[in-house]
């Protein structure tokens, strides 16, 4: 504790002398101060507050990473070194069903975090089930298309485009699988751990993660698939 | 501490982005919620999907069409499913966002940039020789 925590060692004084508790709440304080300096009015922001603002950081350096490979996509688009181009490749009807499977299952996640806040078990496990089928749906798709593309000599080896393409697609379709095992771990712990506030921050990141890769869909299917049919 | 229960009651004026709204434990207002996100979100999905198709429209405008109708569903996403509000325990999630967009922009719009800038320049060299060759 600190000495200048006594402000009544000076009668008489109208103003303390320490009138902005710099004496106050040192070191990380989470306690019952009324008002620590360097925290902000209320105090320091609850733990989940924080976890939502480191993970919300990551998500934003993920997205600075894919604007790179949408970077390199769209000034190699046109480099078709005279293999197929986007036009004779993409199939807008499967890239309609992909996107319905990926926002199905973004509000499917948004569904389970409705059934976590009020703590309902069944209902949470139920829509992360739905939400990791609808995303083994996607990511099936995407395989299906990518195989027809490489048995059909459009490979990421043919074309500066195709290499591109396979990259920045590919590189969702890491993250969607990456979000599969992820969602199957946090199913896990629900059912063995149950809603422990360690597991809540986890779904909380988790269901930040999943609306993320949702945005980042939104920007590959505009730019990508269909700024290339037209 | 960090897991203390009572931790995660904290709901008026304490929300980061994903968590429900102060109406903790309301979950038809929450559920409305996201079937407003997934709306809009369909709406402007088929929109785009629409206007790469059609032939109703002038060509050079679609892409143009098609990036204003992606943006508009990233703010849908963002607001809707995200949960990043104005509240103020969202301000540093917005102030990383604001950054994070500024990133993005440099890079996508720099690159697209000098790349075309670099191509015309080489195609220029290229028509010069061409026609110092004739």
């Amino acid at each position: 504790m600190s000495a200048f925590t006594d402000t009544s060692a000076r009668p008489g004084l109208h103003t303390p002398s320490d009138p902005y508790r710099l004496g106050h709440g040192g070191g990380g304080g989470h306690g019952g101060h009324p008002s620590p300096t360097g925290h902000g009015e209320g105090g320091p922001a609850s733990k989940r507050v924080i976890v939502g603002y480191g993970f919300w950081i990551y998500l934003l350096s993920d997205i600075v990473m894919f604007s790179a490979f949408f970077s390199a996509y769209a000034v190699l688009s046109g480099e078709t070194a005279g293999g197929p181009s986007s036009q004779d490749l993409f199939d807008r009807s499967r890239v309609a069903i992909e996107t319905g499977f990926l926002l199905a299952s973004s509000f499917t996640c948004g569904m389970a975090a409705v059934a976590t806040s009020v703590r309902n078990h069944l209902w949470t496990q139920v829509f992360l089930l739905i939400t990791g089928l609808l995303g083994l749906a996607f990511i099936l798709l995407e395989v299906q298309e990518f195989r027809e593309m490489i048995d059909n000599g459009a490979g990421p080896d043919r074309s500066a485009f195709l290499s591109s393409f396979f990259a920045v697609v590919g590189l969702h379709g890491l993250h969607v699988s990456a979000g599969l095992l992820w969602l199957g771990t946090m199913m896990a712990q629900v059912f063995v751990k149950g809603f422990r506030p360690n597991v809540l921050r986890r779904l909380l990141c988790f269901n930040l993660f999943w609306h993320a890769l949702d945005i980042i869909w939104v920007a590959l299917f505009s730019v990508v698939y269909l700024m290339g049919v037209v | 501490m960090a897991d203390d229960p009572g931790d995660f009651d904290r709901t008026e004026g304490d929300l980061a982005p994903g968590v429900m709204d102060a109406s903790h434990g309301n979950v038809r207002d929450s559920v409305i919620g996201y079937l407003m996100g997934l709306g809009a979100a369909v709406i402007l999905t088929i929109g785009s999907f629409y206007i790469s198709t059609t032939n109703q429209l002038w060509g050079p405008g679609v892409p143009v069409g098609l990036i204003v109708l992606a943006i508009a569903q990233i703010g849908v996403h963002l607001v809707f499913f995200l949960h990043i509000t104005t509240d103020p325990d969202n301000t540093n999630n917005i102030m990383a966002l604001a950054f994070g967009i500024l990133i993005v922009v440099l890079l996508v719009a720099g690159t697209v940039w000098i790349v075309y800038e670099m191509h015309q320049n080489m195609m220029q060299m290229n028509d010069v020789s061409d026609t110092m060759k004739m």
